[in-house]
Parts: structure tokens; sequence; C-alpha cells
């Protein structure tokens, strides 16, 4: 009875979002950015699969529902654009010239430190693409003979690291305005950045929400280039 | 709202009918968003139609994440074996890439900002 039930939608899907509602709550309540709410129900949850021997399929019979929601989250993302066109188009070369410095500077930091670090060709190319949303950095590992799931894993531990520590950072080298801010952290940390952008001020999640959808396909468009030229 | 939620998944499946059918490599939600946006900008769709839909699925967007997060237990061997770079790699190319592209357009931001406060 015990297996029929943790295999059930049920389990998977009431895990996630208790899990995660505990954990917004202890975000709001300790105010400490390192209890980001993301970063902070993937490990609980990791434990608690861990120390009840539930493997990672049976999870995943209900958290691909939540999962599914990622899809229509990103068309959503249209309509604070639509509604902020003016300002984006008053800012476009700012606004371009930024994310294509990130998808640039991600492709050669990322895979140039592996690379140097001694990681193995699938590594370093599943790396390529982790700057950029999950949906969209899942494919393109896939084109371009990385591991997609590791790929995935990537793209979440980057987007964490940017959620919890990106506009601290941002401060910390002297960019302080919402424009250079929210391209700077959606661009590198794509929707988890986003997120956590949102609460910091509405322009700078709009932005960061921009970022992470036009990064996505530069960053598509360049590595395929790259991978039809030398590959 | 519902009316909402359809036009999300409605462009959601026209983008993957577009990326699969034509073999491009950019994702169908993101042709999607386009789409959506397009939809916008030539008034074929009316911003208030979709405005709950959207409100609602992001202001809960990194909830969403989780599930794909979890996936990492799944490569705690391999990341063991090549911890250094992959968590090197990680670490350092994400605040990289930050400065670089925050440092471009702050440099290239000549608009003043007037949208901070709110």
């Amino acid at each position: 009875m015990w297996n029929e039930l943790l295999s059930s939608p049920l389990f998977g899907a009431g895990l996630t979002l208790g899990v995660y509602a505990l954990a917004q709550k202890t975000y709001q309540r300790t105010g400490r950015i390192f209890f980001n709410p993301v970063a902070l129900s993937i490990a609980s949850i990791i434990v608690i699969l861990l120390l009840g021997r539930i493997p990672y399929e049976t999870y995943m019979e209900g958290g691909k529902y939540v999962l599914f929601l990622l899809g229509p989250s990103v068309v959503a993302l249209a309509v604070p654009l639509y509604s902020r066109r003016r300002e984006i188009m008053q800012r476009k070369l700012p606004i371009l010239a930024g994310i294509f410095a990130s998808s640039v500077s991600s492709i050669v930091s990322a895979c140039g430190l592996a690379w140097l670090l001694g990681g193995s060709p699938p590594v370093v190319l599943s790396l390529a693409p982790k700057s950029v949303t999950t949906p969209i950095a899942i494919s393109i590992a896939e084109k371009i003979g990385g591991i997609p799931p590791l790929t995935a894993a990537l793209v979440v531990l980057t987007g964490c690291l940017g959620a919890i520590c990106g506009p601290e950072f941002c401060r910390l080298i002297g960019i302080r305005n919402s424009l250079p801010m929210g391209l700077a952290v959606g661009a590198s940390a794509h929707g988890i950045g986003t997120a956590r952008m949102l609460e910091e001020n509405r322009m700078a999640g709009v932005i960061s929400g921009l970022a992470f959808g036009l990064n996505g396909l530069i960053t598509a468009f360049l590595l395929s280039l790259i991978v039809s030229i030398f590959g | 709202m519902v009316r909402g939620f359809a036009l999300l998944l409605f462009f959601q499946f026209l983008g993957e009918t577009i990326s699969r059918g034509l073999k491009i490599p950019i994702p169908g939600n993101v042709i999607g968003m386009g789409l959506l946006l397009a939809s916008l900008v030539a008034g074929l769709i009316r911003a208030e139609w979709v405005e709950d839909a959207s409100e609602l699925l992001l202001s809960h967007l990194a909830l969403f994440f989780v599930p794909a997060g979890v996936g990492v237990m799944i490569y705690f061997e391999l990341i063991g074996r090549e911890w250094l770079p992959i968590v090197g790699a990680t670490f350092i190319s994400t605040f990289v890439v930050m400065a670089v592209t925050g440092w471009v357009a702050e440099r290239l931001d000549f608009k003043e900002e007037s949208s901070d406060v709110e």
C-alpha cells in the first residue's frame, strides 16, 4: 500500500508544495538570503527522499505536474514585457549589449574553467548552457552532446546561487541601478534569479525576465552555430 | 482566469508545434512567449485577458523549478567524481557573468533611473 501511495502523484506534488510553503515561511521569518526558498526546498526534498530511500522517479510521478507549470510561466512573461514595452524600447542598446555579453561570457567562462580544471568532455559541454533557463538548457545540452539532466541540475544550482547573492554581489561591485542589476541577475541566474528580482523591485524583475528569455535565445543560437562549425 | 490559462497553453502549444515542426533549437515555450508578445502588440489579444493567469504563475515562478533541481540527486556520483570542474566552473562563472553583464549594461545605459522607487 505504501509503495502504491508513494508512486501516486499525490506524494511528489504534495511534498513539493508543502516543503516549498515551509521554506517560504522560513525565508520570510528569518529574512536570511541563504534560506532562499528554492534552494532550501530542493535540499530538504533531497534529504527526505534519501532518508526514506525513495527514488527520484517515484518523486517525479507528482513532481512532473509542478514542473509542467514552468512551460506556461515562460509564455506568461510576455505580459509584463508588454506592459513595460516603452521603457524597454527606450533602453534597447544596453539591454541587447548586456545580454549578448552575458551569453558569450557564460559559454566561455563555464566551458573554459571546467576544461582548465580537468572536466571530461560531456561535463564541459553540459556546463555550456548553465546560465540558460531549464527548458532551453536541456534542449541545448541534448543538441551539443552534454548530459541533459546534469545540465538541468547545474542550471538550478546557478539559479540558486544568483538568487541568493546576486543583488548583494552587484551592489558590492558598484552596480546599483535596476536595469543593469536586473540584466545581470536575469542573464546569469535565469528564472530563479528573476523570482528574487521581482521581490526586489518590479522594473528589475521585468528586465530580469526579459534577460533570461533573450539570453536563452541568443545562447541557443550561438551554441548551435559553434556546434555546426566545429561539430 | 480560465481564459488566461487557456490562452497561455494555446500559445505554448503553438510554440511547441513550430519548434518541433521546423526543428528549431529554441524551445516551444520561448517561441510561445514571443508569439504572445507579438499578439499583444498587434492587438489580437488584450492584456486583461491574460493578466490574472500570468500574474498568478509568475508570482510562484520559483516553485516550478524545485522538481528539476531535486534531479541533482541522480548525479551525486558524477558530481562527486568531477566535483572540482563542475562546482568550480559553476560558481566562478556565475559571478563572472553577473559582473560582465552588469558592467556592460551600466556603461551603455544613459537614461536616468526614474522607475526605481515604486
